[in-house]
């Protein structure tokens, strides 16, 4: 390799989307110029945006000491979900101009090139799983598992702000395809040959290798690192069968990250060496399958989606039992449900290629398989349903999302059994049916979960609640945007419409894709006002305060806590005696704090600049290769050992807060617990909702 | 007072069966699966239909009684009893395992016994006549279909006589593909060096469309044809005059097939300004066998 590719490699001008408006020809390749333009103009005011306004306000310091370099789960998690709601605001924005297309190209033309439209789908699915939806319930898990199961940090805090900061390198190297053209027009999955050098030499494919692979092993990590804090760092008392089915689902999802994310590494690898080395793997000629890829990539997929979808399955038992104001029903059922889940999809994947021509005995036993996950699925509504019965249901908003929920994924499971069919796969496959049946399970269920999970815990970590007014807006629009959005493409696939099409000239589509255009408009104002209500709130953060903690009458640990907690989470790891220990415990008037004489020293991990560090190293070794940088890739792959080798010498890396210091601290809580009126939950939505809660139980006996 | 309480659920399963309607309605001009032409297709749509029934069984209790929950256990205006410990009933719990394992039972074993009898590999079980034979090529973004029997080759548009089935041998000598035909039946991927195969049968003559569904790259939304199911002597007419007026299969019209383009762009490239559809009076038997056969000989 004499070429060191000196300064820019095989990055030219036509990497910039302004060259595609100068070079246009006609009408809609001037558009499609434009709309590209557009969105690289606006990632790139919004980064400037940011930066002076961080600059200006002197706030480099404290985000560079309090946040990128902290390793505290809470910290990390919340940065987690800020990164997702970014990075969902750019792939919601795809969604709409794709739905836009749709319609205005159904005589062929529109407002972006199929090339375009081809990249608009690729990086629509690739952020919303890996750069959206994962790092949503990562953080979730992040913030939330510590706290249910009283302890103090995840088992690895260092590892934990690395899988962050590798997930946001991945997130980066999104963006930067925006401004340096082209993305990979191979969808999410980036199926070979296809994305092979011999049919796609661009740079596409490789951002999307690189981008893809970053995010998998930052969420192998994360696996890791949440599985051993389940099974080591449980308080006393806390044993598997008390543990909250949130982190009951947090554990599933991360055993599942474990075995999952790897098959996927090695995919994006062995296609990595096909393109840079010239290996045979999945190509065409020279022995290559690209069937492989398709198992390896599936073996990682399926699980994928119940990685994606029993976090939210664990929010969903969270806000069934506190606003229905009772013990969650059938806690036993639910757990094995959870566990059948996570090992029932490790034995599903050919479902994703019964097309493919393998005989009728394999698809009859994987489309079995496949329908047996609805036992347990069908399982888990039925004991949400059971835990509402004989309870007090109060339809708050995460409540609203819940009951939306129920109706919505049993539609989703519906289409789902009639997919498993490898008979009526054979016409709904690669069509918008398929599409409106995994957002129907992912929008409803996981999303819908995230954006529960988000409001119910807003309060625990920032000390106010989320206006419900907008709150409910929100909601609304969440919900009947997604019917209009996707129901219009279940009829649009029984019709034959196949999936990620630019332009067609079938009339009696048009319809249809008029109305899933409204739908999707309506997600974009309900973004809009998730966005809103974060800002009104911030204004009415007095209003809504709630420092006492307990906002919504909750039933597991961290609502015992101060709102936001203290750093070191509890003043001494608590003693659990049963399910449900919060509610227990507020019931006999206790708190979670220990004895006068009980408090010790904690030791709390220092920050850490590994995360940063190898996130930016990512971020760059990732671009290198991508745009065939030699000089800049090798001096930055081999200073990824040097730095771990480096972070192995560090030996000051614990700090020591002084047991009076976490008295103090705990007292004055107290203290404004005392003086602070408990409020009934007909009370909830008001300001006298100061976080202190009667417990249900009582309320109702008064 | 509970009979009102059902009232709720029902705007919305009315609504959502005119929308079936609707869409079976328009499904009729869109080249549906729903409006079937043939047996296979039809086969899915009762397949369909049987699933959605028998999962009502599971299904329609969320629809019903969730309402109802959230009327009777609302808070601050319920009329049913609190028990917030309440946490366990034998009686739901067999229910809410043993009603839907049983439905899953009964619809694996419709599962097992459909997926074998469409198995797209086997011949259709309907048919009385021998298949027709087509040798389907994909390229990017065209499919040609090779007659080895009669000796012709054509691109845009797939004739058979409607009184015999059609046996597809499918490959790709581009990136993966998948050929589907709705109204007929079911698809299936082609690959470059690999052979799958799809048996279709048409009810009577009729004009169907027929596309790639799996996105190869910018033409691939143009990627469609018209599968032909003609009466027996509109077939041999056909044959005779594509091996009467056929372009030849030479080097030109290969180089032709497997430059980058549309059937549009290969009519420019054969110097044919208009039409969709392509004839050729030659079959290149050995091209497909070639190209499928990539695997075995190494090449």
């Amino acid at each position: 390799m004499t070429d060191w590719g000196f300064p820019f490699g095989r990055l030219t001008l036509d990497a910039i989307p302004l060259s595609d408006i100068v070079t246009a020809h006609g009408r809609t390749e001037l558009l499609s110029g434009i709309t590209g333009s557009a969105a690289a103009g606006a990632a790139v005011l919004g980064a400037l945006v940011a930066l002076v306004i961080v600059t200006w306000k002197g706030w480099w310091k404290p985000l560079w000491s309090d946040w990128l370099t902290s390793v505290d789960h809470k910290k990390i998690g919340i940065m987690y979900i800020v990164f997702s709601f970014v990075m969902l605001a750019r792939a919601l924005a795809e969604a709409f101009v794709m739905r836009m297309q749709q319609v205005v190209g159904h005589d062929g033309g529109g407002i972006v090139m199929p090339e375009h439209f081809a990249q608009l789908f690729s990086t629509h699915g690739t952020i919303m799983i890996f750069f959206m939806a994962m790092p949503f319930l990562t953080g979730m898990i992040n913030y939330v598992m510590p706290l249910q199961i009283g302890a103090r940090d995840v088992a690895f805090p260092v590892l934990n702000s690395v899988s962050l900061m590798l997930t946001v390198a991945g997130g980066i190297i999104l963006m930067v395809s925006l401004v340096l053209e082209p993305f990979s027009t191979g969808g999410w999955s980036g199926y070979p040959p296809y994305t092979e050098a011999a049919f796609n030499p661009g740079a596409g494919p490789d951002y999307w290798i690189w981008a893809v692979t970053l995010s998998s092993l930052g969420t192998t990590f994360t696996g890791i690192n949440f599985a051993v804090t389940i099974y080591k760092k449980r308080c006393p008392g806390m044993t598997l069968m008390r543990m909250p089915l949130f982190t009951w689902t947090a554990l599933c999802t991360s055993i599942l990250m474990i075995f999952a994310m790897p098959p996927l590494t090695i995919a994006t690898a062995l296609l990595a060496l096909d393109r840079y080395l010239d290996f045979h793997l999945f190509t065409n000629g020279g022995g290559g399958n690209m069937m492989n890829y398709a198992n390896l990539f599936w073996l990682f997929g399926h699980p994928e989606v119940y990685i994606l979808i029993l976090p939210a399955f664990g929010v969903w038992s969270e806000v069934f039992s506190t606003f229905s104001g009772k013990t969650l029903y059938g806690y036993t059922a639910l757990v094995i449900a959870t566990m059948a889940i996570a090992v029932l999809s490790f034995t599903v994947w050919v479902h994703h290629f019964f097309t493919m021509g393998q005989s009728a005995n394999l698809n009859a036993a994987f489309g079995i398989a496949t329908m047996l996950i609805g036992v347990p699925t069908g399982v888990k509504i039925y004991d949400w349903m059971l835990t509402m019965y004989r309870g007090r249901v109060r339809i708050s908003v995460p409540m609203l999302y819940a009951l939306a929920f129920l109706f919505l994924f049993t539609i989703g499971g519906l289409s789902g059994i009639l997919l498993a069919n490898p008979t009526i796969d054979y016409q709904t496959h690669n069509t918008l049916f398929l599409v409106a049946h995994f957002h129907n399970m992912l929008i409803p269920g996981l999303l819908f979960g995230m954006i529960a999970g988000y409001t119910m815990w807003f309060p625990k970590a920032f000390g106010f609640r989320l206006d419900e007014k907008w709150g409910y807006r929100a909601a609304w629009c969440w919900i009947f945007g997604f019917m209009g959005a996707f129901f219009p493409l279940y009829a649009l696939g029984l019709m034959g419409m196949p999936r990620r099409m630019a332009d067609y000239f079938t009339g009696a589509w048009l319809p249809w894709t008029v109305v899933a255009l409204a739908g999707a408009g309506l997600i974009v104002l309900a973004f809009t006002f998730l966005l809103v209500q974060l800002r009104v709130s911030v204004r009415d953060r007095a209003r809504l305060a709630v420092p006492v903690g307990d906002p919504w009458d909750g039933r597991s640990l961290e609502w015992g806590l101060p709102a936001p907690p203290p750093e070191w989470n509890f003043p001494a790891l608590p003693r659990v005696e049963g399910r449900d220990a919060f509610a227990t415990l507020k019931m006999t008037g206790e708190d979670l704090g220990p004895p006068d004489d009980g408090y010790e020293d904690i030791r709390m991990p220092k920050n850490a600049v590994l995360g940063p560090v190898i996130g930016a190293l990512g971020t760059g070794l990732a671009f290198a290769l991508t745009w065939y940088l030699w000089w800049l890739a090798l001096p930055l792959a081999a200073l990824v050992p040097v730095v771990l080798i480096a972070q192995g010498f560090r030996r000051d890396t614990e700090k020591v807060i002084p047991a009076h210091e976490v008295r103090e601290t705990w007292r004055a809580f107290r203290a404004l617990a005392a003086r602070t009126p408990r409020v009934s939950r007909r009370a909830e939505y008001t300001r006298d909702n100061r976080g202190h809660a009667i417990p249900m139980p009582q309320e109702a006996a008064e | 007072m509970r009979a009102a309480a059902l009232r709720w659920p029902l705007p919305f399963e009315t609504s959502m069966a005119c929308a079936a309607c609707l869409a079976s309605a328009q499904a009729a001009q869109a080249d549906s699966f729903l409006d079937a032409a043939g047996p296979v297709a039809a086969a899915q749509v009762s397949h369909l239909r049987l699933i959605l029934i028998l999962m009502a069984i599971v299904v329609v209790p969320v629809f019903a009684a969730t309402p109802w929950l959230v009327r009777r256990y609302r808070y601050g205006r319920a009329r049913g009893d609190y028990r917030p410990e309440w946490k366990f009933s034998l009686l739901f719990e067999v229910l809410a395992w043993g009603v839907p394992f049983l439905v899953v039972i009964v619809l694996g074993t419709i599962l097992w016994e459909r997926t074998h009898q469409l198995d797209p590999y086997l011949p259709v079980a309907e048919a009385k006549a021998p298949p027709v034979v087509i040798d389907v090529i994909g390229y990017d973004w065209k499919w040609l279909f090779i007659y080895p029997e009669q000796g012709v080759a054509s691109v845009g548009e797939m004739a058979f006589p409607a009184d015999r089935p059609v046996k597809l041998n499918l490959t790709s000598d581009t990136v993966m593909q998948s050929l589907l035909i709705p109204r007929l039946g079911s698809q299936i991927y082609a690959m470059k060096g690999m052979r799958t195969q799809l048996n279709l049968a048409a009810d009577g003559p009729g004009r169907f469309e027929g596309r790639n569904t799996q996105y190869n790259g910018k033409g691939f939304s143009a990627q469609s044809f018209t599968a032909v199911a003609m009466r027996p002597g509109d077939f041999e007419s056909w044959v005779a005059q594509a091996r009467a007026q056929g372009l030849p299969f030479d080097e030109k019209a290969r180089a032709a097939l497997e430059h980058k383009g549309t059937k549009l762009d290969l009519r420019h490239a054969l110097g044919m300004p208009d039409g969709t559809v392509v004839h050729f009076a030659a079959a290149p038997t050995a091209l497909f066998d070639k190209i499928a056969g990539m695997k075995e000989t190494g090449e």
